[in-house]
């Protein structure tokens, strides 16, 4: 969903020597980091923070191959056109692909540096070490430093292909659990979001959304605006810009009951969700094939999970900021993708695209594709209106919840079954829905929300689901990963698209590793087995098999005692295949609702760059997980979203947080993995799992709430 | 004109009575942390003190606060003179984006004010009233445990 999906899609594809992550495509050193005079060195990564801590891992992996003091590592934020172009912060791929460019062009930095202190001093190469930057000979003599080499331009060049990262046993600053350096601006109430950007003579600004999907605005009666409010309108967009922030929330307000639209039914009927799934027009594909289906089956398990439209539901709306220099934009935006959005903006724009910089700026987490690009070209349309000022604009609960890409609702039939001696014999697949990647910078057509809103407007592309080898969207975590001699696994991506769709953290991962799971687990009821010792039985992988003992081991599986009203089950997934192994075993409490009690999780993402940051991610992917398992689903009617509140759309509190354990595998020597969504898959089908441990019944809908497992 | 106490200091504004004091707080008085999420008292992010208590700054009206004392999370404290919660969050390192912390230190200020000693399910009960979408609740319950037990021993630098 990134450079892998670049990668996948044709993209970098050429006969130049293979340089890792980013750095094959951004090959100029100078573009990676920079050393100053003072004592500093700033680090470029085009990848953004989201609330992942990332950028604290990149400065890690730069101050271990410079061998300088992490304080002096300072990390520029993201901008075009200078940041090398990473395309989308997503996918958990960003120490792969940026961490892995930062470290080659890190390690061919400090041996050019070092190269020309030992070509000014005659000291051999070998001989000089570098301490906090400076240059020591033999004896301890300074012979030159980063700072002291500074203005040279030294790293205006390609990146080496020969650079020598430190082997794993000399790392002293990759691998600690060093703190955060953005979490003191956070304790601390520091303007550090695009939400407190302030520049001079900046507006606010609030669109009017349309009251339904499909509403055409069809006239604004006359009348006065609160103070200096003035509307902006092209089409059916409409908003308002005034000089105060409150100002423009109540003219919105006004001229909201003052617009008339033209409405009509756009929406499935959503108690007939399932069928929908089955029937709308789609493109039929085969993810994975394999073997004969076997003449006859022991045993058989049938079954359809249902999972709802889910929303990002991030803290903070979304914001950005936006101004019109003459024919030249300027964005300040919590984007994933910065040139993904750039592209857009300019073909929805009709602007070249440099003649757009885009700036990221943090947002609260997005946890995907939510409103951030969205709300970008709003403040853009907006700010064309006030050439010269600066425009904020800030989206409401309600569009954040309702108007931003949704998850898709998704329908997985499975039919798998066993041999006589209790082995799995065949497994059959059939997934089905709309895809789940609408991401700027990719289709034809511009993806944002507004652009369907123009008075030229652009048709609404159906979102695609990437290849499997960039990790897929709807078939993500398709592929069971346990032994079977047969196996077809298809896909119906649904070509209308009623609700916009996009990437939500985990994909299509989410559905289909609780589907996977919970078949495994009816399968091994009967084959007799317990299913811990089932999926041994059915794994070749050993790192799988060795989170999945660690789990069951952490919450004493083997020796488990059955409470009444309560239950415990596992869950296992490596996250699309080809990333982190995680396992979980979920105990909860059936009681006037399910409730989530505690979580044990082992994990193993090779080698961990920040193991702390690691933890607090697979715990927040669980507690994400536990929260959708539990509790969320995007309701409407046939014309609108109906959950645009906390109250609607509630999400898991305080006092429904299960305790969390988490344990990771050491891995320091094997390569870096993504930890920010392999615990989602595996925390649903074992919440699942556990209600089926406590009542008997195994779940076939999200949420999982009292009227889901009743008609289960 | 509407006057209150804002952080130990006294601040005037001139807005209208009506307009929610996070409009203020953000506006001409310039604050960052107080933050909007929802404008309906449903997720936190813009809670601050009011006379010790916490109250959602997004639907107040500034006119409620004439004359009071109002505290924000640039209150607490700075960093050359932490609170020993903002202490506590960053040794526990509890938070991932952040956005909801401002508002959870406050409430959790005015607990630890009431009630020094809170157990767990005390702790859970004063920050009901926040979300925290990343997932980061058994941090930020483990820091504000620390801190009074911090507050308790004397330690952590109180403001």
């Amino acid at each position: 969903m990134n450079l892998a999906y670049h990668m996948a899609t044709g993209g970098g594809g050429d006969d130049r020597p293979r340089l890792p992550g980013s750095l094959h495509l951004n090959r100029r050193l100078g573009q990676w980091l920079r050393f100053h005079a003072e004592g500093r060195v700033t680090i470029r990564p085009g990848k953004v923070e989201l609330g992942q801590g990332i950028l604290t891992a990149l400065a890690q992996i730069a101050a271990e191959e410079l061998d300088v003091a992490l304080a002096r590592v300072a990390v520029a934020p993201a901008a075009t056109p200078d940041s090398p172009n990473e395309a989308v912060t997503s996918g958990s791929l960003s120490v792969q692909e940026c961490g892995m460019a930062l470290r080659h062009a890190c390690a061919a930095a400090r041996a050019i540096h070092l190269s020309v202190a030992a070509q000014r001093t005659g000291v051999p190469i070998e001989a000089i070490r570098v301490e906090d930057g400076a240059f020591l000979g033999p004896r301890g003599e300074a012979v030159g430093s980063y700072w002291a080499q500074a203005d040279e331009a030294l790293l205006d060049c390609e990146a080496p292909p020969d650079a020598r990262p430190k082997p794993a046993a000399a790392r002293r600053v990759a691998g600690t659990s060093a703190p955060r350096l953005d979490l003191p601006d956070k304790v601390f109430g520091a303007a550090r979001f695009v939400h407190d950007l302030r520049l001079p003579g900046m507006l606010h600004a609030r669109v009017v959304r349309p009251p339904s999907r499909g509403a055409r605005l069809l006239a604004v009666g006359e009348g006065a605006l609160p103070g200096d409010a003035r509307l902006v309108r092209d089409g059916s967009f409409l908003a308002v810009l005034a000089a105060e922030e409150h100002v423009a929330e109540a003219a919105a307000a006004r001229l909201a009951a003052r617009a008339t639209w033209e409405e009509r039914d756009t929406l499935p009927e959503e108690a007939a969700l399932a069928d929908w799934l089955r029937t709308a027009p789609a493109e039929e594909g085969v993810v994975a094939e394999r073997g004969e289906a076997p003449p006859a089956l022991a045993h058989r398990v049938r079954a359809a999970f249902l999972r709802p439209y889910l929303a990002h539901a991030s803290l903070a709306p979304s914001c950005a900021v936006a101004r019109w220099e003459g024919e030249a934009l300027e964005v300040w935006t919590h984007s994933q993708g910065i040139y993904n959005l750039r592209t857009d903006l300019s073909k929805t724009l009709r602007l070249p695209p440099e003649r757009i910089t885009v700036r990221h700026r943090e947002g609260a987490g997005c946890y995907g594709h939510n409103g951030a690009d969205d709300v970008a070209l709003d403040a853009a349309l907006a700010a064309r209106a006030a050439p010269g000022r600066p425009v904020r604009l800030l989206w409401s609960r309600a569009d954040e919840l309702a108007w931003a890409p949704l998850s898709p609702a998704t329908l997985v039939e499975v039919e798998a079954g066993l041999d006589a001696a209790g082995s799995l014999a065949s497994w059959r697949m059939e997934i089905a829905g709309n895809g789940h990647s609408s991401r700027p910078g990719r289709a034809q057509e511009p993806t944002l929300l507004a652009a369907s809103h123009l008075a030229e407007p652009f048709a609404v592309p159906p979102a695609i689901n990437p290849p499997l080898a960039a990790g897929g969207g709807a078939q993500r975590n398709a592929v069971p990963l346990y032994r079977v001699p047969h196996l077809r696994i298809g896909l119906r991506r649904i070509t209308e698209m009623p609700l916009r769709t996009s990437a939500l953290r985990g994909l299509g991962a989410l559905v289909n590793v609780w589907a996977i799971e919970s078949v495994m687990d009816g399968l091994a009821a009967l084959a007799g087995a317990d299913p811990l010792e089932f999926r041994l039985r059915h794994l070749d992988d050993p790192r799988a098999a060795e989170v999945l003992r660690r789990a069951c081991a952490m919450a004493g599986w083997a020796g488990r005692a059955r409470a009444e009203g309560t239950g415990m089950g596992l869950g296992l997934a490596r996250y699309k295949g080809s990333g982190a192994w995680c396992a979980v075993v979920a105990e909860i409490a059936a009681e006037a609702a399910v409730r989530a009690t505690r979580l044990w999780i082992a994990a193993d993402v090779g080698e961990a760059i920040n193991p702390d940051g690691v933890a607090n991610q697979i715990e927040g992917g669980a507690i994400h997980a536990t929260s959708i398992a539990l509790k969320e689903a995007v309701r409407f009617d046939r014309r609108r979203v109906t959950t645009e509140s906390w109250e609607s759309y509630p999400i898991l509190r305080f006092s429904e947080v299960p305790a969390v354990e988490v344990h990771l595998v050491p891995r320091p020597e094997e390569p870096p993995l993504g930890a920010g969504e392999a615990a989602l898959g595996p925390t649903i089908a074992a919440i699942a799992a556990a209600i089926h441990d406590a009542l008997g019944v195994r779940p076939r809908a999200l949420p999982f709430t009292p009227e889901a497992i009743a008609a289960a | 004109m509407v006057a209150f106490t804002l952080n130990g200091r006294a601040a005037a504004v001139e807005l209208p009575e009506a307009v929610p004091l996070l409009a203020a707080l953000r506006g001409p008085l310039g604050l960052s942390g107080p933050r909007y999420g929802c404008g309906a008292e449903r997720c936190g992010a813009c809670m601050v003190l009011v006379e010790n208590r916490p109250a959602y700054a997004c639907t107040l009206p500034l006119g409620a606060a004439a004359g009071k004392a109002v505290r924000t999370v640039e209150g607490l404290g700075g960093p050359e003179a932490p609170h020993p919660l903002q202490t506590a969050f960053l040794a526990e390192q509890a938070g991932q984006c952040g956005y909801c912390l401002s508002g959870i230190l406050v409430s959790a200020a005015a607990l630890l004010e009431a009630n020094p000693a809170p157990d767990e399910a005390a702790v859970r009960a004063a920050l009901e009233p926040h979300l925290c979408r990343c997932g980061s609740h058994n941090r930020i319950l483990r820091a504000v445990l620390r801190a009074a037990a911090a507050m308790r021993e004397g330690r952590g630098g109180a403001p």
